[in-house]
């Protein structure tokens, strides 16, 4: 009997010290394109705030356990406002990793503001996204398509061109390109012989593509996202159109690249930040990716989505699971060493990226334009 | 505008035309012989052109010639469609005969979108879009800035066979007077011995074989193709159809050219007239007049009394 009290006093005693050492879990969640057109930088993404979650979870002086509630925003408006409205409400969930579409991401920051929800966008780029509110809750931590247009504008007139046709979609995204890319051009010499707004879901581009031969421009800037991107690059060739393809950072997948073989050579794209190579941590995160064995790429933004996944995480580690607390953590992130270098918020919670990358398509790849055969002068653009 | 840009223009629609005249003319097929509106047409048309990529990738290694490579994606992939059509007339149309039409309007709406998303799931990466091979020979002549590709003459010129065909098939063969008799009268088409259930079958395997051919056209035209490329093609081809007169042949051939030419003079006029305006209003500038002749024509622009159905 005495034994068999013992033996029942030991595991009262092993099950309350288990419970103790137990980590509470924290939920996080984790916005993007998961289908549709641009799922291929949405699922990178999701991948690489998972890994974030993940490494965190493997480290034994972490106070919580994380967990990662990924969502599909489709890269459409109002399904963002529901996921997002969805997310918001569930009270367990303490922050999240928002967005790849600016279309999606401007619809959705009411819905943060209003349920006090902290979000950090990974991917979208329109500026009005953190500048056009002074939401406390929406912070960003890759650059927007100001710093991207100035760079893309210098770089070709730089160039020697002179004479652009712009093609962009007309949601928030592609107009917002359109402007500052259109600023930034004149500023810097360019002339735009026309403008042409096109649907983001339109197949048939041959009838603005035959104006557009008939204004035989230098270079055919593309305000939009990849699969109207290839669509449109595609019809160029068919209409034997051979002026440069000037693209932004919504081509900048490897799916335009499958998408359009061949035809892809010598398109170019602009994104915030540098290539995961040339980042400060972008060998120990492809390192730490390719670990786990995630069965896509983390695609060009997916170190940005690791990187506000670390910082929500680090928050809450730092001020505990609360949504206020977290917040007023992320609103004051100055110098903070990540993958993707300095984090610095400005005044409306923008980090300052003034890296941007050039690249080119070569040979099937996305190629830094520096350390291409075009900037070498060995193939030439529009050829 | 100089003549060669001009050409250019009429070029590009008459290869619009073509492709939203064939998917037309299955939409108009259905509505004739059974006064249905089977709305999963366009997805047909995604589902025959995603058959014929995959079957080019299953067969890219075994045959050499791109020509035979053509001929057997054609064929496979029109056969599936044709299957298809046939299993959803069987099980799914027919059954409902009985039934308000609105029901059958409904479940074929709810069918294009399973078949769209199994396609967006179930295909490896279906979200996104796939690059369709270059089958065709893409050499051509430059007149000015006039480019005419043979790839664009081939296709254009197996479109306007494909209705030559079809308008053949249903005015001179033995089946297609049956198929005009169940359009024009089902019960005493029934009662001079026509096999009714044959016939809905056998026009549904016809349209939808046309829409997967439609697909292909697509798929080597814009060398593309997606899971959501039927919607807007279905949604046209059925606009197209109701505007020519639907249930009527040559209506649906007479909107499907309108269609595209209203597309491209909107893509071409409303910016140059309305510097604000951009082209992607295109869309909507033709649907608003397709409404406007639907007001002053409401039962199309070749009407069922001044022509026989089908």
């Amino acid at each position: 009997m005495k034994s068999r009290i013992s033996t029942l006093f030991v595991a009262l005693v092993i099950s309350i010290s288990g419970s103790v050492s137990a980590k509470d879990t924290v939920k996080i969640a984790y916005i993007g394109p998961l289908t549709g057109g641009v799922s291929a930088n949405g699922i990178g993404g999701r991948n690489s705030a998972d890994l974030a979650v993940r490494l965190k979870n493997q480290d034994p002086n972490a106070k919580y356990k994380y967990e990662l509630v990924a969502a599909d925003d489709e890269c459409k408006p109002n399904v963002g406002v529901q996921v997002a409205t969805k997310i918001a409400s569930d009270s367990s969930i303490i922050a999240g990793v928002t967005h790849y579409c600016s279309a999606v991401a401007m619809s959705t920051v009411d819905v943060y503001h209003k349920f006090g929800l902290p979000v950090m966008v990974w991917g979208a780029v329109l500026p009005e996204i953190t500048y056009a509110n002074n939401y406390k809750e929406v912070h960003r931590v890759n650059g927007t398509m100001i710093n991207q247009n100035e760079v893309a504008a210098k770089f070709l007139t730089g160039l020697g061109y002179k004479k652009w046709v712009i093609i962009h979609d007309t949601t928030d995204y592609g107009k917002g390109h359109n402007k500052y890319f259109s600023q930034y051009l004149t500023k810097n010499g360019g002339q735009i012989l026309g403008t042409f707004g096109v649907t983001a879901d339109q197949q048939d581009f041959t009838a603005e593509l035959t104006k557009v031969k008939e204004l035989k421009p230098e270079v055919v800037y593309f305000g939009g996202l990849t699969p109207i991107g290839i669509r449109i690059r595609t019809q160029m060739d068919r209409l034997g159109i051979k002026a440069v393809f000037e693209g932004t950072s919504g081509i900048k997948s490897d799916a335009y690249i499958e998408g359009l073989g061949k035809l892809s050579e010598g398109s170019l794209s602009f994104i915030e930040g540098a290539p995961w190579e040339k980042l400060p941590g972008g060998l120990g995160f492809i390192a730490k990716y390719n670990q786990q064995k995630y069965p896509d790429a983390p695609e060009a933004y997916g170190p940005f989505a690791y990187t506000a996944a670390t910082l929500i995480i680090d928050a809450i580690e730092k001020a505990g699971p609360d949504r206020k607390k977290v917040m007023a953590v992320l609103n004051n992130t100055q110098n903070v060493e990540t993958i993707i270098g300095k984090v610095s918020f400005d005044d409306h919670r923008q980090n300052i990226v003034p890296l941007i990358s050039k690249y080119v398509a070569q040979d099937g790849k996305w190629v830094v334009w520096e350390d291409s055969l075009y900037a070498k002068g060995q193939r030439k653009l529009g050829q | 505008m100089s003549f060669d840009i001009f050409l250019q223009y009429l070029l590009n629609g008459l290869m619009l035309g073509v492709i939203y005249a064939i998917v037309a003319v299955g939409f108009t097929l259905y509505f004739g012989v059974l006064d249905v509106i089977k709305f999963s047409h366009g997805d047909i048309l995604m589902v025959g052109a995603f058959a014929g990529l995959t079957t080019y990738i299953g067969i890219a290694g075994t045959f050499e010639s791109p020509w035979l490579q053509l001929l057997v994606l054609v064929l496979v992939s029109l056969s599936i469609a044709a299957f298809l059509g046939a299993i959803i007339a069987r099980y799914l149309i027919l059954p409902l005969q009985k039934a308000p039409p609105i029901n059958t309007l409904l479940v074929t709406l709810m069918l294009g979108l399973a078949l769209r998303e199994l396609v967006r799931l179930f295909y490896p990466n279906g979200s996104n879009p796939k690059p369709f091979p270059r089958l065709l020979p893409s050499d051509g002549i430059a007149i000015g800035e006039f480019i005419l590709r043979s790839d664009s003459l081939i296709l254009l010129a197996t479109g306007v066979i494909t209705i030559l065909a079809v308008q053949r098939l249903i005015t001179k063969s033995k089946v297609g007077l049956a198929i005009r008799a169940v359009a024009q009268d089902s019960e005493t088409a029934r009662i001079m011995g026509i096999n009714f259930r044959q016939i809905v079958l056998i026009t549904f395997m016809l349209g939808s074989a046309l829409a997967a051919l439609a697909g292909l056209m697509n798929g080597l035209y814009y060398n593309e193709v997606n899971f959501s490329m039927g919607l807007l093609l279905g949604v046209i081809g059925f606009s197209a159809a109701v505007v020519g007169g639907l249930g009527n042949f040559y209506g649906a051939i007479v909107g499907g050219f309108l269609f595209a030419a209203l597309q491209t003079v909107g893509a071409v006029l409303l910016p140059a007239i309305l510097p604000s305006v951009p082209s992607a209003y295109k869309d909507v500038f033709a649907f608003a007049v397709i409404i406007i002749i639907m007001g002053l024509k409401p039962t199309g622009l070749i009407s069922e009394k001044s022509s026989e159905r089908v």
